[in-house]
């Protein structure tokens, strides 16, 4: 079977029909994990399952599709499932954030300002912030119908007990609307200020857990804390190497074995944007051209 | 107090708990059969009678944990009263974290053993919405104080207490947001006879400083002498006596209550 | 300069290309034909089958033949396959009664009506490596007789005239469909049945071997074990009558297994049930032990926290598609968030040392 015998974007039209119904519920109540019916797709359970059946159940012909993980379009990951909606979907790609109208993430959230018409799907390892506090599913479900929520701050009450501090540095639980705890997958907790009052629509697909949420455009979400240990957004304490960003989050590079390291912006289209731009970091050079 | 309490009732007239015809079958063998009575508010109420008389299952259908067969346990919720057997699951947990409390005969079953013992007691606080670290600690401080855990052990997680100091961690995580009705099944059970008597003493002290209504499970029968107000014996599912706690044990009717109170020193 | 790596694109087309080209091995050595792999290693692809939750013997072959015999892999394509493929309707429930028996076999009844066949099974024979196999595989014609053309009732019937077992309940109501709505727990048992049939046969054997050795035991018996091919019906709305439509090879087990009574039933055998697509047979007697494990709150026996009671721990991870992928995916580069591990473990030793200093 080629690539063309499938129906666009794979999915057959009842499935997508599905999963959308899935994705308007998750609008209707934001944060709320729905449960969906999701597919074997042709890529391992746990690698973009659930991100790759929302955003093909959002595709139109006349999308352009931008595919990152770890804030670039270039992982190995990332180009497998960019080339897989290309395939499938022939829709347009883009590596440039502002020109996608939907931009499937794994782990982050672009540095530039998303706008309103984009979708931000994420894909999700697993969706239940109350996992790793407790294990049963029909437990942490009932926890989420009852508010139970009191579990979830004696983990960020045991953390500043032992280390003085909240020591959740991804995957940073948050309430949405003031309802829903939610697992915002595992993004730096430098992303998470994001979240809250976006103009896009985010998107949050699970496959292996069979669930999706969503927090749609202007949704207050917050950071869970204490008021008097609040919420910070912290990134390692340097400017990019190469474009000089000082607000954006960074990658760590090792560069020889005597200990020699550099940091990178995590997200490579605003670090190219920048450079493009004219700016240059401590071990950039200028780009040839420019734009 | 007894005595002032019972006058304080009559004039509300309303019992906090109002038990009726509760009846729970294992297969064709009996846990506990038509059991009725009323709690008023303020009231301890003991439950005696030897393993296997139907007390522990009794506890666990009026706490919620069991389904009973038959009857009705009506609690009188702010909302007036309810029978919480036919209230939805999701109701009758915000009671369990809120107006209830069940202190476990073992520890580790009403602990989170891998939760320091300021985060236990802190849990219910949270639970009920306080956010400010600083102020549930300072709870939690004092409460580890109230039950006679040193306040440098906070950081500490209850499987570096003995076994009387996690009892006591449990009756201070349950009692931190003052329920309104608290459930003890054996809360002396499993202790060294010295630690019984300490734990007994500081259990009578914080029913009289908050007027605590209780329902406690026990054989022993110096635990309800000394906390309970009024007794229920239990034999074979049934209740086969009651009355005040004094009444009782000093001149029991049946036959079985007599071979029970003869059977134990006096105290 | 640093230039950061590019070129995933190029590095994942040429991986692809030096695993076709293993896959294939020495080119000396004549290629695999799909028909072989269906008739020489047909328990791998019924095992493929059951687990990929599709029946196509040719399909299997072709999904052992593209993983290099990595079954799990082989399941998975299976599964993304038949994820993609329309569903016309359902067939009518087959028949197991009419079953065309391989093999029959009680561990129960000495005789019964319909007979013990014990069919093509590795049963007695003494495990010594065949070294004439290697040689040459031609074998002898096995002995042959004529069909028997009548039912086989099913042994537990013959129990169930006696009310020695269990009533089982009958009904039409539609089964839920575990591929095309989200998995909801608690789950009846035709859920979970269908969960047990297409999960992973070690997991379901070692699931079933704790309940033998006391983690929830059920003092189990095969009280039937049959394999054999079963006709395929389905209605036809515009002829107004069923239609042959194929047949397909089954296994199925009924265990019989010790019981005391409840509350509302005297003493009496229960039953755990077991089917699954081809010849498959240590996965339907798992599947049957797990089955009656799992009954333990509907039966109102004791939980006595095995794992094999547990519904949500079995069906949440029965599943070795999902498993593995899973399992899997830690490969695939998590550098953000060990980013931000490293930070805060930065953070926080600096900020021990900083106190140390102060105190000193």
């Amino acid at each position: 079977m080629t690539a063309q015998d499938y129906n666009f974007a794979y999915l057959d039209e009842q499935t997508k029909r599905m999963i959308r119904r899935a994705i308007l519920k998750g609008i209707a109540v934001p944060g709320y994990q729905v449960p969906f019916a999701s597919r074997e797709m042709p890529m391992p359970y746990g690698w973009g399952t659930g991100g790759v059946q929302v955003t093909a159940a959002c595709l139109t012909p006349d999308d352009t599709l931008k595919v990152i993980d770890q804030g670039a379009d270039d992982t190995t990951n990332a180009v497998s499932i960019r080339k897989f909606f290309q395939r499938t979907a022939g829709v347009a790609v883009t590596e440039a954030t502002l020109d996608a109208t939907i931009i499937q993430t794994r782990h982050r959230i672009p540095e530039a300002a998303l706008t309103e018409g984009q979708i931000l799907v994420y894909q999700v390892p697993i969706p239940e912030p109350l996992r790793f506090l407790e294990p049963r599913e029909t437990e942490t479900r009932k926890m989420h119908e009852l508010e139970e929520y009191g579990l979830m701050h004696v983990k960020l009450y045991e953390d500043i007990a032992r280390h003085g501090t909240i020591a959740t540095a991804y995957a940073y639980p948050v309430k949405v609307e003031g309802r829903y705890v939610m697992d915002p997958s595992p993004i730096p907790k430098f992303d998470n200020p994001k979240l809250s009052g976006s103009p896009a629509i985010q998107l949050f697909g699970a496959g292996r857990e069979q669930r999706i949420y969503a927090v749609p455009p202007y949704t207050h979400v917050v950071s869970l804390d204490f008021e008097d240990h609040p919420f910070v957004a912290s990134k390692a304490p340097h400017d990019c190497d190469l474009c000089g960003a000082a607000e954006s989050y960074l990658d760590e590079v090792i560069t020889d074995d005597q200990g020699g390291r550099m940091f990178v912006c995590s997200d490579t289209d605003f670090c190219r944007t920048r450079r493009e731009a004219g700016h240059v970091g401590h071990l950039g050079v200028p780009v040839q051209g420019g734009v | 107090m007894t005595a002032i309490d019972r006058n304080m009732h009559a004039e509300t007239d309303q019992p906090l708990l109002a038990v009726q015809g509760l009846t729970k079958r294992y297969g064709g063998r009996i846990g506990c059969a038509d059991v009725s009575f009323d709690l008023f508010p303020g009231e301890v109420l003991g439950i005696v009678g030897e393993s296997g008389s139907g007390k522990s299952t009794l506890l666990s259908c009026l706490a919620g944990h069991l389904p009973p067969d038959q009857g009705r346990v009506i609690f009188d919720t702010a909302a007036g009263p309810r029978d919480t057997v036919t209230m939805a699951e999701a109701e009758r947990r915000r009671m369990a974290r809120t107006d209830w409390a069940f202190v476990h005969q073992n520890p580790r079953d009403g602990l989170r053993m891998g939760v320091s013992a300021g985060g236990n007691v802190g849990e219910r606080l949270m639970a009920i919405g306080a956010r400010h670290y600083g102020d549930i600690r300072a709870q939690a401080i004092d409460w580890l104080g109230r039950v006679e855990i040193a306040a440098d052990r906070i950081d500490d997680r209850p499987r570096a207490f003995s076994g009387g100091m996690q009892q006591r961690l449990q009756i201070a995580r349950n009692l931190v947001t003052g329920p309104r009705l608290v459930f003890m099944d054996e809360p002396t059970g499993g202790l060294d006879v010295s630690v019984q008597a300490r734990l007994l003493d500081l259990l009578r002290g914080l029913v009289r400083e908050m007027g605590l209504s209780a329902i406690i499970v026990t054989h022993d029968l110096a635990v309800v002498r000394l906390l309970a107000d009024r007794l229920m014996v239990m034999k074979g599912g049934h209740v086969v006596e009651q009355g005040l706690t004094d009444q009782v044990l000093d001149d029991p009717q049946h036959a079985y209550t007599q071979l029970l109170v003869s059977s134990v020193l006096q105290v | 300069m640093y230039v950061a790596v590019k070129g995933g694109e190029r590095a994942i087309d040429n991986a692809h290309a030096w695993l076709a080209e293993e896959r294939r091995g020495d080119p000396a050595v004549a290629d695999l034909s799909l028909a072989q792999i269906r008739e020489q290693l047909a328990l791998a692809v019924n095992r493929v089958m059951a687990e990929g939750s599709l029946y196509d013997p040719d399909l299997a072959a072709l999904a052992i033949k593209q993983s290099r015999g990595d079954l799990i892999e082989a399941i998975f394509l299976i599964r993304a396959y038949r994820t993609t493929l329309p569903r016309l309707g359902a067939s009518r429930p087959v028949e197991t009664a009419q079953m065309a028996v391989i093999r029959r076999i009680s561990a129960t009844f000495k005789d019964l009506p319909g007979g013990q066949v014990l069919g093509p099974t590795f049963d007695y024979t003494h495990r010594l490596l065949d070294f004439k196999l290697a040689a040459d595989g031609e074998v002898l014609p096995a002995a042959t007789a004529p069909a028997d053309m009548a039912d086989v009732p099913h042994v537990t019937g013959f129990l169930n005239r006696d009310g020695l077992i269990e009533q089982q309940p009958t009904g039409n109501a539609v089964p839920p469909d575990l591929t095309r709505e989200p998995m909801e727990l608690p789950a009846d048992r035709a859920l979970r049945l269908q969960a047990i049939t297409r999960g992973d046969e070690g997991f379901i054997l070692s699931m079933a071997y704790s309940t033998q050795r006391g983690y929830g035991r059920t003092h189990a018996f095969v009280g039937e074990l049959r394999i054999g091919t079963v006709a395929v019906e389905m209605d036809i709305p515009e002829l107004g009558f069923a239609v042959n439509i194929g047949e397909v090879e089954l296994t199925e087990c009924e265990t019989v297994n010790q019981f005391k009574g409840s509350k509302t039933e005297p003493p009496q055998f229960t039953r755990g049930y077991g089917l699954v697509f081809g010849q498959t047979e240590r996965k339907a007697i798992a599947m049957s032990l797990v089955d009656r494990s799992l009954r333990w709150a509907e039966l109102g026996e004791d939980y006595t926290g095995a794992p094999a009671q547990d519904e949500e721990f079995v069906l949440m991870h029965a599943d070795n598609v999902q498993a593995t992928g899973f399992l899997e995916h830690i490969k695939l580069p998590h550098y953000v968030d060990f980013q931000s591990e490293l930070e805060l473990v930065r953070r926080l030793r600096a900020e021990v040392f900083a106190a140390q200093e102060a105190a000193e």
